[in-house]
């Protein structure tokens, strides 16, 4: 009649054992629907208190990129460099001197247009474009780099002088660095307050089960009999929990991000679109739900299957 | 079929002496009464037989399992061949008769079929046909320890051992409980009853195994309890 049988210590649980005890997990998501509630509920807040966290941060890396983007080098080029070859080399060897995003040549009488379309026309007057300089405008691919990458480029031949604004630079470098330490010591310390919230939860509502768990023991179940319904019910809570924060997280954002849109019109200020984070973050969201569900799960009832 | 040589058994690091150089033999087909006061090293025999603590010296077999060092993942196979009945039944209260019964046999793999076939037959033999749907509370205290009895009878165990069985019952039920304990032993069972209840022990013509201090103080087929509780 015994169908697990064991070969070489290895135990073969049937089909219909598994069927059962998986139909088991489910049933006891609704069976205990107070605890499957509460379990859900603290997965969703911890989820959606680390999302934002998240979201903040990525948000606020992008804004500091952007702003490091406008951070532009301008290599003026010597008044006694004319022709078009010179022009090539110069660029070609500011091109391959490496942390170079790009390099846009502009000429003196584009520089000139540029500068009377920013200020008075009248305040030009007498002035001829000689007075403005051909120019490099170049793009760093990394501004905490820009001391070392200007005295390259003071050092190209045909290059007089390199604008370079240093200290705009070095603040960028530091709060981008204060951002990644603070949120990164942020977002850990949330992950291991929501462990504990979230094992604790799960610990409650095995507590009730255990003289279950001690009867299961008693008749001659083995702990892998006993796991199994445990898993699935952890798998199901953590995608059911992993799952609405993530929707909710969505909301959230939208709501919050189109107010700050709408206040800041024509600011400098972009948010990142949620869609383009979507995936990532369902997939984190449900990932984590599943583990802390079926990780909680299986550590909470441990110590009742010591019988 | 259990073996006792010389067990002892001390709890506490070294505080209380439970059971102290126990020699016992019960054979297949058996019917014993493990007798004796509160405290007298019963309960502790049982939880020896049933895997829950292992003895501190000497040697426990129970169906050709030696229980003195065995292995925490395989007291599954030796609780499979006992079937054990406790005083408060510990059923499970959220499943009906029915599932509480059928459990047992999906702990060890029966098929569906094999459980639609044997659950309907033992909820029968311990007269509780018709209450299957039933929950354990909309139970009687009687009928809540013959659903325990028909669990421990689900998997046609070899033996099975009861812990003060009748211990929430009325006289009555007591009696047409130990009744019940015969029926199933005249089919082959070998039945443990443990047990303080005099009367009881002494209206059925049974083996004794008495108990007191941790020591067997007396074993005899006279099937009589004349151990006096202080």
């Amino acid at each position: 009649m015994l169908s697990v049988t064991e070969m070489t210590g290895i135990t073969v649980m049937r089909l219909s054992s598994c069927g059962y005890l998986i139909r088991e997990g489910f049933r006891s998501i609704t069976k205990h629907g107070f605890m499957s509630f509460a379990s859900i509920t603290i997965i969703m807040a911890c989820l959606i208190i680390m999302g934002t966290m998240s979201l903040l941060s990525v948000n606020i890396d992008v804004l500091i990129k952007d702003l490091e983007d406008q951070n532009e080098v301008v290599c003026f080029v010597d008044d006694a460099v004319t022709s078009d070859d010179q022009i090539r080399v110069i660029q070609n060897s500011l091109e391959t001197l490496g942390n170079i995003s790009s390099v846009d040549f502009v000429t003196r009488t584009d520089a000139m247009d540029t500068f009377m379309s920013k200020y008075d026309e009248s305040l030009m007057e007498g002035i001829d474009e000689t007075v403005f300089r051909h120019r490099f405008v170049v793009h760093l691919e990394d501004i905490a780099l820009m001391s070392e990458t200007k005295g390259a480029m003071e050092a190209i031949p045909g290059i007089a002088k390199v604008n370079a604004h240093l200290e705009y630079a070095k603040t960028f470098v530091t709060i981008r660095n204060i951002v990644s330490v603070v949120s990164l010591v942020l977002i850990v310390i949330l992950v291991f307050v929501s462990i504990f919230i979230m094992s604790n939860t799960i610990k409650l509502a095995t507590f009730s089960r255990r003289e279950e768990i001690a009867i299961m023991k008693m008749v001659g179940a083995n702990n892998s009999f006993i796991k199994l319904p445990f898993i699935v019910e952890g798998l199901v809570l953590g995608i059911i929990g992993g799952g609405l924060a993530f929707f909710a997280e969505w909301g959230i954002y939208e709501l919050l991000t189109g107010k700050l849109v709408s206040t800041l019109t024509g600011s400098f200020i972009s948010v990142v679109p949620f869609r383009t984070l979507a995936l990532p973050m369902l997939i984190i969201f449900v990932g984590t739900g599943i583990l802390v569900g079926v990780v909680g799960g299986t550590n909470a009832i441990r110590n009742y299957l010591k019988v | 079929m259990v073996l006792m040589e010389n067990v002892t058994k001390v709890y506490e690091s070294g505080k209380i002496l439970a059971l102290d150089g126990v020699d016992l033999e019960i054979n297949e087909g058996e019917f014993v009464f493990l007798v004796g006061p509160s405290g007298s090293g019963k309960t502790t025999i049982m939880k020896l037989i049933t895997g829950e603590i292992a003895p501190t010296s000497g040697k426990v077999i129970v169906n050709n399992f030696d229980m003195s060092n065995i292995r925490r993942s395989k007291l599954p196979r030796v609780r499979r061949t006992l079937g054990v009945v406790f005083q408060d039944y510990r059923l499970i209260e959220n499943m009906n008769v029915y599932d509480n019964v059928a459990f047992v046999m999906r702990v060890v793999g029966a098929s569906p079929r094999e459980i639609r076939r044997r659950v309907p037959y033992v909820l029968e033999l311990v007269g509780l046909e018709g209450r299957e749907k039933r929950i354990p509370h909309e139970l009687s205290g009687g009928e809540q320890q013959r659903v325990a009895i028909a669990r421990a009878l689900a998997n046609n165990p070899s033996m099975i051992v009861a812990d003060e069985p009748t211990g929430n019952l009325d006289p009555v039920r007591s009696l047409e409980l130990m009744l019940l304990f015969e029926k199933i032993n005249e089919m082959g069972t070998t039945i443990m009853v443990v047990t303080h209840e005099k009367e009881l022990v002494n209206a059925f013509s049974k083996r004794v195994i008495t108990i007191d201090g941790g020591h067997v103080i007396s074993d005899g087929n006279d099937g009589y309890y004349s151990y006096e509780i202080e």
